[in-house]
């Protein structure tokens, strides 16, 4: 045991009370991952459900295509709110209803043939869905519009 | 690497400064349990507050999704199926729900045959006693909130049986019922009273029950008193017992998600006043013993005079049992005291046996 010669570092011995320990973290560990998830995808159920939601692609509104002219539909996309527009030349425009700035849902003003959020004053083109003026940042996202019919087929542009 | 044992006891000492939390220290370090043959149980208090503890949470996390009014039962079958995980909370708080009512019942027993209601102890048994009633209260509440069949008609049942005393029947129609049937405004006021009312009486109380423990420690079963305290084994408190109450606790939560695991609590058909009676109907098993009573009672006695006899003589049991600890003064055992023990030991067989005979009684 005291041999000078020996030069290799002795290895620490495992003690009873490193193993113990080591043991009670794994299951700790476990136990604590054991309840955890369950919790974790019982509170995220409905997010998830969101999520399957929005990853629709196309939706038909059925009688949609006797909106009369100058006049607007809000309707819901992939579990979000949106707007589809019957323009004075017999064009369609789709567009999602939720404000650029803050969130909002948007909607048709008629009188000035614009879209406005009520929240805090942004306006947007009807046409093209970009912003004109105050707050918004960026253009509403617009859809594809297909006008059948006895239906209008909205799908991601 | 920061020394935590250094800041552990910086914020210790300032907390301490201020709230002067030695005292409480010192209480808990000088605090032990005794050791003897019958210690094993003094875990079923700990185990009862467990499964209570197991209650609050699932039930927080029930009602996330759970919606009462016309919506119920299609918002537990949604809980059931569709929401992840939704069967294991719902049968964790069912399962826990009965297991905590056992473990409050052998928690109560053992108190009995311990005699540790005795002087100074008798706030314990009250508080105790109160528990457990609300504890039935919750169960018998909560049993309506999903709204299916058997829901319906144990509710329907259980509500009649006190109306038969003379006098009661329009006061349970109007303040609890809530009509001549159980309806949407019954389960409206069965998930105020579980949810907001029964917590409100039950925290408090059970507070007050474990500082009755703190103050007043472990009672000692007449046996060992006899001994002199030199004879006697304690083991401190903490860490020794709690580290032994906690390892119990695991075991209690292994069994029950075992049990919510393997044998998930099953859904009904939707509750129809319409549609008769399913064959079976039988109350919790908790409520078993007192239902066989009155059935047992009324081949004696039968009409509305058998129904009232029943319940007539489980309160005179129930008067009797709370009030024990009033006449049972000895504290060295005696023939009183003998006698007392003979009466726990009848009730606790009349319990068991009612229970069993009620199963065999349902064909």
């Amino acid at each position: 045991m005291n041999n000078p010669e020996s030069i290799s570092e002795p290895v620490p011995p495992l003690t009873r009370r490193a193993f113990v320990k080591a043991g009670m973290t794994v299951a700790g560990a476990a136990y604590a991952a054991a309840l955890g998830y369950p919790l974790y995808r019982y509170l995220a159920t409905p997010a998830e459900r969101a999520a399957l939601l929005a990853a629709v692609k196309e939706v038909a509104l059925d009688g949609a295509d006797k909106l009369p002219r100058h006049a607007a539909l809000m309707f819901k996309f992939a579990g979000r709110p949106a707007i589809l527009l019957h323009h004075d030349d017999d064009t369609w425009t789709a567009l999602s209803a939720v404000c650029t700035h803050l969130g909002c849902t948007v909607q048709f003003d008629p009188e000035h043939n614009a879209i406005r959020c009520a929240c805090h004053g942004g306006i947007y083109d009807a046409r093209t869905g970009a912003n004109v003026s105050g707050p918004p940042p960026k253009p509403l996202m617009a859809f594809k519009v297909q006008a059948l019919t006895g239906k209008v087929v909205i799908s991601r542009a | 690497m920061p020394d935590l044992k250094k800041i552990g006891q910086a914020v210790y000492g300032w907390v301490n400064e201020r709230l002067d939390l030695d005292p409480v220290i010192e209480h808990a370090r000088a605090k032990t349990v005794p050791v003897h043959k019958h210690t094993f149980w003094y875990y079923w208090g700990g185990i009862s507050l467990c499964l209570f503890l197991v209650q609050v949470v699932t039930g927080i996390l029930l009602m996330i999704y759970y919606r009462p009014g016309p919506d119920a039962y299609a918002s537990v079958r949604e809980i059931t199926y569709e929401i992840h995980f939704g069967w294991l909370i719902r049968s964790l708080h069912a399962w826990s729900a009965n297991l905590m009512v056992a473990a409050v019942l052998v928690h109560m027993f053992s108190v009995f045959f311990m005699k540790a209601y005795q002087k100074p102890r008798e706030f314990g048994w009250w508080t105790g006693l109160g528990l457990l009633a609300l504890c039935m209260v919750f169960g018998f509440s909560g049993y309506l909130l999903p709204m299916d069949e058997l829901s319906f008609f144990a509710t329907k049942v259980g509500l009649s049986i006190p109306g038969i005393i003379p006098g009661v029947e329009p006061i349970i129609s109007k303040i609890v019922r809530a009509g001549p049937e159980v309806n949407e405004f019954t389960l409206q006021r069965f998930f105020t009273l579980h949810v907001v009312v029964l917590p409100l009486l039950f925290i408090p109380l059970l507070a007050f029950h474990l500082f009755l423990i703190q103050k007043h420690g472990n009672a000692l079963p007449p046996a060992e008193r006899l001994k002199p305290a030199a004879g006697r084994k304690t083991i401190p408190f903490f860490p020794n017992f709690m580290l032994k109450d906690l390892a119990v606790w695991l075991i209690a939560i292994n069994v029950l998600a075992l049990l919510a695991a393997f044998y998930p609590w099953q859904l009904g058909p939707q509750a129809d006043p319409i549609k008769p009676a399913p064959i079976g109907i039988h109350p919790e098993w908790y409520f078993m013993s007192q239902f066989e009573l009155l059935k047992v009672v009324g081949r004696f006695l039968p009409g509305v005079s058998g129904e009232v006899a029943g319940i007539g003589l489980f309160t005179i049991g129930m008067v009797l049992w709370a009030l024990v600890p009033l006449f049972d003064l000895e504290t060295t055992g005696g023939r009183r005291g003998r006698a007392i023990t003979y009466f726990g030991l009848f009730m606790l067989a009349g319990l068991v046996a009612l229970t069993i005979f009620g199963y065999f009684d349902l064909k």
